[in-house]
């Protein structure tokens, strides 16, 4: 990026109107991923100087029992959902959460789910990190991944949301894909990056279910109701070029008995439809970059 | 620009957890858990308030505590509104459908109002703090976390006859250390760590019994913004899918259903709160319970 320039200079601007045809695989209109975010959480992190990890002295009880939940009860929940609609996962991945509950990485590498990067733990931010700092990290991802699941990550979405100026040059240079951390399209775009080629996946940020539920505030079926508008819209407009939709998701939110319920319609509605193509965000890269010279 | 080389060390990267308040469990690897009547435990808990109108803020404000500069009649009035009318229609409510609930009770509560205390008789008492001044977190020292808690249980029981065994902090907040200070005192289980959906117990020999804050009318209506009819969808939504999955997977399941009298027990809400027990009561898989049942049930199977 253009460090320190208002334009941060990610991107060249392509309108939306008269864009080359994507066409997805069985001529699909729309390519749906779904990502669930398997975090870990410390419960006691170091001070990070810009950004506090809890709104409460540790331990924040309810902050961090509530994304606790992901590891005891709500993931398996989430998980058979999607499995019985033919959704795949693509994992957003705190990598730590290979060493702490190795069961559950263990469990969505046997659904076949793919993993990406989601940094070392969602309580340590990559602000202020140097070039070598980042490069650590961005090195421990790649192979505790690849010893936990055999896996070689391909795509990263910063801990917690957190970036540098250097963060996309460094991850394409590390041989990543793609980067989640953008939100300017619905389709898939080049990222302007010092090396090799980068692509931004559509991560759909507004229908991720955190702002779903605790941005809009919304119910469970209220949220259902979210997806599938997002869904008929990105389909029908995906006549014209393939879109992409992603669902972000987190399942000690998506997961509660409340919610869970309702989702699982929303999911039933798309795979029901015809126009999808279900995917995984690396084939859904591949398939777009099949297409771009 | 660099950060601390600190920061980029992982101390407690390992198996488990990064403490050892309790070990980690997985729910669907667990034995089931058989109900004495149903597969879906409902455990009604009702809160208890009482707001000085003079907050300390030691540690912190609780939700719901008063708002603007002293006197604050507004927020001191309305929620002891709660205590005067709303937990009387929610008393009502349950008697109709003769559920037994658990009443997270403030000592004040019980020392101010007797008639609302004896009320309870039939119900479950659990200790709520002192009064919503008695909120608890890491900042306290550990003699003045000792001497809250004793001082809720000690006043709380002069004041209701009733040594209680359960515990509810305010707002769920805890520190370091109270796991072992409740033990201290003789608390059986606390009900402020929501990460699991069955009672599960902490390396000290407590029992966590989760009272999910998610489903709370605090959260849904005063925090989400719902109507009391969307939060009573939402909670029949989660009875039918625990309903479901205890079938599918032969394990009792549970839901907490966490009322505030001064938010739920507004003429225009209780209609759904009494609805949505109606229509959970007629349910054979529904077994009303108070959190000590439910945990006395777990412990005779665990």
């Amino acid at each position: 990026m253009n460090e320190g320039a208002p334009d941060p200079g990610l991107y060249d601007y392509v309108p939306y109107r008269g864009r080359p045809k994507i066409t997805w695989p069985g001529g699909k209109t729309v390519a749906v991923w779904v990502a669930p975010n398997l975090e870990f959480y410390e419960i006691d992190p170091p001070a990070h100087p810009s950004r506090k990890a809890w709104a409460r002295p540790h331990p924040d009880v309810v902050g961090y029992g509530h994304r606790d939940h992901s590891n005891r009860v709500s993931h398996w929940r989430m998980a058979d959902v999607m499995l019985r609609h033919g959704f795949p996962g693509s994992v957003s991945l705190s990598v730590a959460l290979c060493q702490h509950h190795p069961e559950v990485v263990a469990d969505a590498n046997a659904r076949g789910w793919e993993f990406f990067s989601h940094g070392i733990y969602n309580t340590r931010y990559a602000y202020g990190m140097d070039e070598a700092q980042e490069r650590a990290i961005i090195a421990d991802s790649i192979r505790t991944v690849r010893e936990a699941t055999g896996q070689t990550i391909r795509g990263w979405l910063a801990p917690a949301l957190t970036h540098t100026p250097r963060t996309l040059d460094l991850i394409a240079e590390a041989g990543l894909d793609y980067t989640c951390d953008l939100y300017h399209d619905d389709q898939v775009q080049d990222v302007k990056v010092a090396s090799r080629r980068l692509a931004s996946i559509p991560y759909s940020l507004e229908v991720n279910d955190h702002y779903g539920f605790f941005v809009y505030n919304m119910s469970g079926r209220e949220y259902a109701d979210t997806l599938v508008r997002q869904y008929e819209r990105l389909a029908a407009e995906g006549e014209n070029s393939g879109t992409v939709m992603c669902i972000p998701l987190h399942a000690y939110l998506i997961g509660q008995p409340h919610r869970i319920g309702p989702f699982e319609e929303a999911l039933r509605h798309i795979a029901a439809d015809g126009r999808a193509w279900i995917a995984r965000a690396g084939e859904i890269v591949d398939a777009w970059r099949g297409q771009t010279a | 620009m660099s950060l601390d080389p600190a920061y980029l060390e992982y101390p407690n990267r390992r198996l488990g957890y990064d403490h050892d308040l309790y070990p980690w469990s997985a729910l669907h690897q667990r034995p089931p858990i058989t109900w004495p009547k149903g597969s879906v435990a409902v455990w009604v808990c009702v809160s208890l308030e009482w707001f000085p109108i003079t907050p300390s803020d030691t540690p912190f404000r609780a939700p719901g505590h008063m708002q603007t500069a002293y006197p604050d009649y507004r927020h001191y009035t309305a929620r002891d509104y709660g205590n005067r009318v709303g937990a009387w229609r929610m008393l009502d409510a349950l008697d109709k459908i003769g559920a037994r609930a658990s009443f997270a009770t403030n000592a004040a509560v019980a020392e101010r109002y007797p008639e609302l205390v004896r009320a309870l008789a039939g119900h479950e008492i659990i200790a709520h703090s002192t009064d919503m001044n008695g909120t608890i977190d890491s900042s306290l020292t550990e003699a003045e976390e000792r001497a809250l808690i004793g001082d809720a249980l000690d006043r709380l029981e002069a004041a209701s006859g009733v040594r209680p065994e359960g515990w509810l902090s305010i707002a769920r907040s805890q520190s370091f250390r109270t796991a072992d200070l409740l033990k201290e005192h003789g608390i059986v289980w606390c009900a402020d760590w929501v990460n699991d959906e069955l009672p599960y117990r902490f390396s000290n020999g407590l029992i966590n019994c989760p009272l999910n804050h998610e489903l709370s009318d605090r959260q849904i209506i005063a925090v989400q913004q719902q109507s009391a009819d969307s939060w009573a969808q939402s909670l029949e939504d989660a009875f039918n899918w625990l309903v479901g999955e205890a079938a599918a997977t032969g394990g009792g399941r549970m839901l907490p259903i966490h009322v505030t009298p001064y938010i739920m027990g507004l003429p225009y809400r209780i209609g759904a709160f009494e609805r949505l027990l109606e229509r959970l009561a007629a349910r054979q898989e529904c077994w009303f319970a108070s959190g000590g049942e439910i945990v006395s049930s777990w412990q005779s199977q665990a």
